[in-house]
């Protein structure tokens, strides 16, 4: 009976394995529509919990005691992370958790490496290829997302931090570490060795964020998505563990396809993203275009006004940005859109790509805000709409509605994707003042003729057309 | 190389692949959720983890291992109940509230 056990134990677990993987599978095809996303990401949890258990049946498992507290403490610290994060905050808390699962990463392989060389007091080439390379995914992973982390969190200047001799010193490090690799290769008892290099993979995760901008935050998020992934997948080779190959390879490729439309959204290369420390060198090209600017008048309207405009269009299309989810005025927007319907109004929101600070994010602020989704639309649905469109009203967003994109080759944001609001028939502009955006450049929209802006915090202001829309 | 490294890349390739085909159909609406719950999934490492803390003798593998259990879990759960608070959001009808 026990020599049966043993006999099919290790292809029941590899069994097991093979079932969570075709889940994950499953879980996210159903992440493909919002009908069926909700099941689809329970399926993935179902997958998980068959992993674990069939690893915990895994005869090399014996501390069952200890392994029970550490997943209490964790499962403990994620549900109370979850329930209590808000929405606005989704960006740190994958951050964060981007973070986690790189640092497992590297210490599942440097306790590997303790525990092959403590019991073989040798290393296989193959053992030591894949823990080195862990230990560096996993490493970057975890001080690259705790560093953006503490960027998105406003605890250090979101501007990108840039010193002298910046890719020289990049450059050593890299070299270091890949001498490191080499020694440890031929001698693989040098513990000093493996820790110089463990924290020469920490240095370079905090090196690779430290220069990247606030504004190009979605990116390197989704970034260190697929990286985690990759961690994942590379303990996985330390391991020797299908499980964890699978499961990172499908997370690596998810992360690197968000990266790439992240990019597209914004007109930069990856290679831009990584190494240019955008907006720190727009200062002089922005004042050049404040002073041009400063002959040229704006329309500036009150919310009465504006709600006249609103009330008696046909259609209104509301384009969202960072600046409304700051103002906390998704709800008053919501609102708005409530009462224009009710005014025979269509209404429907245009999403930028980038419109929050990380992909997807605008949406799910709105549909938090009780928007449903079948009014939320991707900058290609709407664009083509815009000309049919008789009211466009722009809150919080600028840089993503701004026309110098299409056609002013000097601009640092030439050739973006934009949303096309000038198009329609008229636009309203609600911001707080006059000030640039992210990108530190001004916005030719605010002074169309057929442009009228309506200062004040969004949430305000929102407030005031709601209920002057009301006595309309 | 070993026969079993060959074999990771093998499945590792073949893993990618699936992974691009499947997650480029998914649209920008769900991407915030789906960075979430791809997240709780990359946290599969707690499987490794339970392998490198089980086993008996080697103390400081055991110490890292059960470190990486804890972060490894609080990726796990966090990861697909934040998801899954996201997603029970989404509605095709605004409901009264």
């Amino acid at each position: 009976m026990l020599q049966d056990m043993n006999l099919w134990l290790p292809s029941g677990i590899q069994l097991s394995y093979l079932v969570a993987s075709a889940l994950f599978i499953l879980g996210l095809k159903k992440l493909g529509s919002p009908v069926s996303a909700r099941q689809g990401n329970r399926l993935a949890a179902v997958g998980m919990l068959v992993a674990i258990a069939a690893t915990l049946l895994d005869q090399q498992v014996l501390n069952y005691g200890l392994i029970a507290a550490g997943i209490g403490i964790g499962a403990a610290i994620g549900a109370v992370m979850a329930t209590r994060v808000a929405m606005t905050s989704m960006p740190e808390m994958v951050g964060l958790l981007n973070g986690f699962g790189g640092a497992a990463s590297s210490l599942i392989a440097i306790g590997e490496f303790w525990r092959v060389t403590h019991s073989s007091g040798s290393l296989p080439l193959d053992a030591a290829v894949t823990i080195i390379l862990s230990v560096l995914i996993g490493g970057i992973t975890f001080t690259g997302s705790l560093l953006a982390f503490v960027k998105l969190r406003g605890l250090i200047t979101g501007t990108p931090i840039t010193f002298p001799l910046q890719q020289p010193v990049n450059i050593t490090l890299v070299a270091a570490f890949l001498v490191g690799s080499v020694y440890l290769i031929l001698h693989p008892e040098s513990v000093p060795v493996l820790m110089g290099m463990i924290v020469l993979s920490l240095l370079l995760g905090l090196l690779f964020v430290l220069p990247i901008g606030g504004a190009d935050t979605p990116v390197v998020i989704s970034l260190l998505n697929s990286f985690s992934g990759l961690a994942a997948s590379a303990a996985g080779f330390v391991l020797a563990n299908n499980m964890l190959i699978i499961s990172g390879a499908l997370v690596g490729a998810s992360g690197l396809i968000l990266t790439q439309i992240m990019c597209k959204a914004m007109n930069r290369s990856i290679t831009n993203v990584l190494f240019s420390a955008f907006g720190s060198g727009q200062s002089a090209t922005g004042g050049a275009a404040g002073d041009s600017a400063m002959d040229k008048t704006v329309r500036s309207i009150d919310a009465e006004e504006g709600a006249m405009m609103l009330g008696y269009a046909r259609s209104v299309v509301i384009v969202p940005g960072y600046g409304m989810a700051v103002a906390q005025a998704q709800h008053a927007v919501r609102e708005l859109a409530d009462q224009l319907e009710r005014l025979g109004v269509d209404v429907k929101y245009a999403i930028h790509p980038v419109a929050g600070r990380m992909p997807g994010h605008m949406n799910v602020l709105l549909a938090e805000a009780n928007v449903p989704y079948p009014q939320l639309h991707d900058m290609d649905d709407i664009n083509p709409e815009f000309e049919r469109t008789d009211v466009a009203l722009v809150i919080g967003a600028n840089d993503v509605v701004n026309p110098a994109a299409r056609h002013n080759q000097s601009s640092p944001i030439y050739g973006m994707p934009i949303l096309e609001v000038d198009r329609a028939q008229h636009t309203i502009v609600i911001k707080r003042g006059m000030n640039a955006g992210f990108s530190g450049i001004e916005n030719e929209l605010f002074y169309k003729d057929k442009t009228a802006m309506l200062f004040g915090s969004a949430k305000e202001v929102v407030g005031l057309l709601v209920s002057s829309v009301k006595d309309l | 190389m070993s026969e079993t490294l060959i074999t990771g890349l093998v499945v590792f390739t073949l893993a990618s692949f699936v992974g691009f085909e499947v997650i480029n159909k998914i649209p920008p609406t769900l991407h915030t959720p789906l960075m979430s719950g791809s997240n709780a999934i990359s946290g599969i490492s707690l499987v490794g983890a339970l392998l490198v803390s089980g086993q008996g003798n080697t103390n400081l593998s055991v110490i890292l291992g059960l470190i990486a259990v804890v972060l490894a879990t609080i990726n796990v759960v966090g990861g697909f109940l934040v998801t899954d608070r996201m997603l029970q959001m989404f509605k095709k009808k605004e409901v009264k509230a």
